[in-house]
């Protein structure tokens, strides 16, 4: 996989009275490989947020550079064509969508772009069939649900044709039932349209669905790996102020009691471990 | 005697218009002195609507809710006594924050009671205590606080009315699992040195398994269970049905279950889940 | 309660008036207000007032949403009708108690006028129903759309209308929340003298302002990731044709105006 977006010594220091404030990023590297789904855990103040408004350039490095594909971040003749490349999807759902009809919405990424009129019609529905809003699409967004909300904001990227969109927290103020929604959709674009994904987050549920964690800590990064490999160092989640997925945390407490279990992150392996523990314990 | 008894609740928005719409319906409801009662449904099930009856911020359309046996709406005098006895925090507390200082903020509750100067400074300091906040911060304007410090200014703000039954609309929203274990740990150790009643109401079962002792269910404007938290994750598959959540140790015990592996299925927490396949793996659970 | 207020009222269809041209509806609108207060009698009053009665059916909104929307106009109209009533001095006195003398004249005026305003707001009502918020918006700023010669920016005047009505239900669900939370912790927004109510906004009005720049703040930041740059290069989705139906739509204004004109030279002006 080559890579899509390449963070290079970056550091970032929030402008403030103080002139001894401490930097929110400290020499970062990192990169985004293109076509995968790479989730980002921290908790609050750990930076990870910073990191995501460095991706697409509502921030620029105070140090080091960002290079999306052959662009730099700093350049800022190229922030429009960043833009159209690296779409995100904010926090909440309310303070991101403009327009007073869901379709409108869509439509407004694509018209800024300066599209013909057919091919933003186009463009919208197919953004909206593909994260099933199409039956909403005449809907008034503050009728919406949260996770209806959240949807309507990736169809507004997607229908920019962005190659990569990144969440920031986005699932963070929506029910358990809209972070479902939000959570497949954000599996669907990466797995059939092959979309770049950068999930900034701090459940440990959607990290556990990413191809590769990076665990962010006081400005720096703290690991990266798969989930296993992130999830397994015991040390880092309590160093970082992370927790356990609760189907790993099940696993880990019966291992501990001496029962042989492999290690295990999601309910379905937790599932399936238990399961072949019973049978060869003979209980079955 | 319940603290607070709801009586063939119903609550019409729009009513008697074309859009009218039941937010919440015939509800019946016990909550019993000391303990957390967790609420749990999806948005728009109607458990916002349920909790602002209990201090009269809505009026209902039709049946009662009884405070100490009174019913809270017989006029403006004891509807504004329910207000102080039960303590409203609303989901997302810190955007309702306004004063100069902490300080004053936290004392816009007692305030509003018309408490002596005194006795409403050892509120706040108290309060402030509970939370977990700083002396040296209640001086600070709300604004410059980090985004804790403000959910946790703000719970004190409804915890320094000292009221007797403090309901908590989704507390942990939005935070990180630090925070939420630290506002957790806040409700548990006020409910112990307090002996106050604490309804929560939570997206996270996770949170209910862990705190509640007992759990109401609101579906479709409707309560449809009610029970101690294993009567109710022990019908996990009904929560299932209607789209809720369960704790991930009950799915997990659920699912055992259906491959034929005859684990118990009152399982909720990571502990009890443990407990309960070593027991059937004939071992000794631990203590 | 707060949140039964609607504003935008815009209400799905698809009648003739619905599918007109949002430019057309919104200049025949204004011609309209114009017209009515050229009209000088009752004759050319009532023939506009068949016009805006005949546009409620064909706009197939229900008569009772129109009824409601002319609620609010009562007491504008009452007391337009009393000044009227009683300023009129000429005409023949009907009734008179110390300093109040009311004449047919008044009377007659007092009439005129209020048939005048809900006619003007019956129609300006219907214009909302049946035109989208981003529909009329779109019409304003093509209408005016001339004017950025002079160099008046047309184009943010127009989205900030749109962002307004975006966030006018946004807004009022907030201002319901805020005051629920602070009526929790005892605030009393019902009793008290001016200066103590006024104070008593205080707990509303900070945390609504505080929120309202944190949500701009979010907006322009969303806006600017979708590559927002102001009118400039921007296409639009939506298209707006004049079609036959906006043509047939002028044809029947010009000749009720045209209407309107001969009953008010052949009969006797009131005014």
């Amino acid at each position: 996989m080559d890579t899509f977006i390449s963070l290079q010594n970056v550091s970032y220091t929030y402008e403030s009275e103080e002139p001894s404030a401490p930097a929110a990023l400290r020499n970062v590297n990192l990169q985004v490989r293109r076509g995968e789904f790479l989730a980002v855990l921290g908790h609050n103040g750990s930076g990870k947020s910073t990191l995501a408004k460095l991706l697409n350039a509502i921030l620029v490095p105070t140090e080091g550079k960002v290079i999306v594909q052959w662009m730099n971040t700093a350049d800022e003749e190229k922030v429009y064509d960043i833009r159209r490349r690296v779409g995100m999807v904010f926090q909440n759902p309310d303070n991101q969508i403009v327009a007073t009809i869901v379709e409108d919405d869509v439509a407004f990424g694509p018209e800024n772009l300066g599209l013909p009129p057919e091919q933003i019609r186009n463009r919208v529905d197919e953004a909206l069939k593909s994260v099933d809003m199409y039956d909403f699409r005449r809907a008034e967004p503050h009728k919406l649900s949260g996770g209806q909300k959240q949807r309507v904001a990736v169809a507004g990227i997607i229908a920019m044709r962005t190659d990569c969109i990144i969440f920031d927290e986005s699932t963070a103020m929506i029910d358990p039932k809209g972070r479902r929604e939000v959570l497949q959709t954000m599996r669907r674009l990466n797995r059939d349209m092959g979309i770049t994904i950068v999930c900034i987050t701090h459940f440990m549920e959607e990290a556990v669905q990413a191809d590769r964690v990076v665990v962010m800590d006081d400005g720096a990064v703290a690991a990266v790996g798969t989930p296993h490999e992130v999830f397994a160092d015991e040390a880092l989640l309590r160093r970082t102020g992370l927790e356990l997925p609760a189907a790993a945390a099940l696993a880990q407490g019966i291992r501990a009691a001496g029962i042989p279990l492999p290690f295990v992150l999601t309910v379905e392996e937790c599932v399936d471990a238990l399961e072949q523990a019973a049978r060869k314990a003979g209980v079955v | 005697m319940a603290v607070l008894e709801v009586q063939g609740l119903t609550h019409l928005y729009g009513a008697k218009t074309a859009r009218e719409t039941a937010a919440v319906q015939d509800v019946d409801l016990r909550i019993e002195p000391g303990e957390l009662l967790g609420v749990i449904g999806h948005t728009g099930s109607g458990k916002s609507t349920l909790i602002q009856h209990f201090n009269a911020l809505l009026t209902p359309t039709r049946g009662q809710v009884l405070l100490d046996g009174a019913d809270v709406n017989r006029d403006k005098q004891s509807r504004r006594e329910a207000r102080f006895r039960v303590g409203l925090c609303f989901q997302y507390p810190e955007y309702q924050l306004f004063e100069e200082t902490v300080y004053k903020d936290i004392s816009f509750g007692p305030a509003n009671m018309q408490l002596p100067k005194d006795e409403i400074d050892r509120r706040v300091r108290t309060a402030a205590a509970f939370v977990g906040l700083d002396e040296s911060l209640l001086e600070k304007s709300p604004f410059d606080l980090s985004g804790g410090e403000k959910r946790r200014a703000a719970i004190a703000g409804v915890m320094a009315m000292e009221p007797e039954i403090l309901v908590l609309d989704e507390p942990t929203a939005g935070l990180d699992p630090r925070g939420r274990e630290r506002i957790l740990d806040m409700i548990l150790r006020y409910r112990r040195e307090t002996g106050s009643t604490v309804v929560l109401v939570s997206h996270s079962m996770e949170d209910i398994a862990r705190v509640a002792t007992r759990a109401l269910v609101m579906n479709r404007s409707r309560a449809v269970m009610q029970g101690t938290v294993g009567e109710v994750f022990a019908r996990g598959e009904e929560l299932l049905q209607m789209g809720l959540d369960v704790p991930a140790s009950t799915r997990i015990f659920l699912e055992l279950r259906q491959r034929g592996v005859p684990v118990q299925t009152d399982v909720y927490t990571a502990a009890q889940g443990v407990d309960a396949f070593l027991r059937l793996l004939g071992k000794e659970a631990r203590a | 309660m707060i949140r039964d207020i609607t504003i935008g009222q815009y209400m799905p269809g698809n009648s003739f008036l619905h599918k007109m041209d949002a430019r057309s509806k919104i200049v025949l609108t204004f011609a309209f207000i114009l017209a009515i207060f050229f009209c000088k009698n009752f004759w050319s009053l009532g023939l506009m007032v068949l016009l805006s009665a005949v546009l409620v059916p064909v706009s197939r909104v229900p008569v009772r949403s129109v009824l409601r929307s002319l609620r609010p106009l009562i007491f504008i109209l009452l007391f337009t009708a009393v000044l009227n009533l009683f300023y009129t001095k000429s005409g023949n006195v009907l009734w008179s108690w110390r300093f109040l003398t009311l004449t047919d004249k008044g009377l007659y005026t007092a009439v005129f006028m209020a048939v005048r305003i809900l006619a003007l707001v019956a129609v300006s009502t219907l214009l909302t129903f049946t035109t989208t918020p981003t529909d009329l918006t779109d019409g304003i700023e093509r209408l005016l759309s001339p004017l950025k010669a002079v160099k008046v920016p047309v184009h943010s005047l127009a989205m900030m209308m749109t962002l307004a009505l975006r966030f006018i239900p946004t807004l009022i669900e907030e201002i319901d929340r805020i005051m629920s939370a602070q009526k929790a912790r005892g605030a009393d927004l019902e009793t008290g003298g001016f200066v103590r109510r006024a104070k008593a906004l205080l707990p509303i009005l900070i945390p609504l302002f505080v929120s309202s720049f944190r949500r701009a703040y979010d907006l322009a930041f969303a806006m600017e990731c979708r590559c927002y740059r102001g009118g400039e290069g921007r296409t639009r989705m939506r298209q707006m044709r004049f079609t036959v139906r906006d043509g047939a739509a002028c044809g029947v204004f010009a000749l009720v105006i045209a209407g309107v004109a001969v009953l008010n030279f052949f009969f006797k002006p009131l005014i």
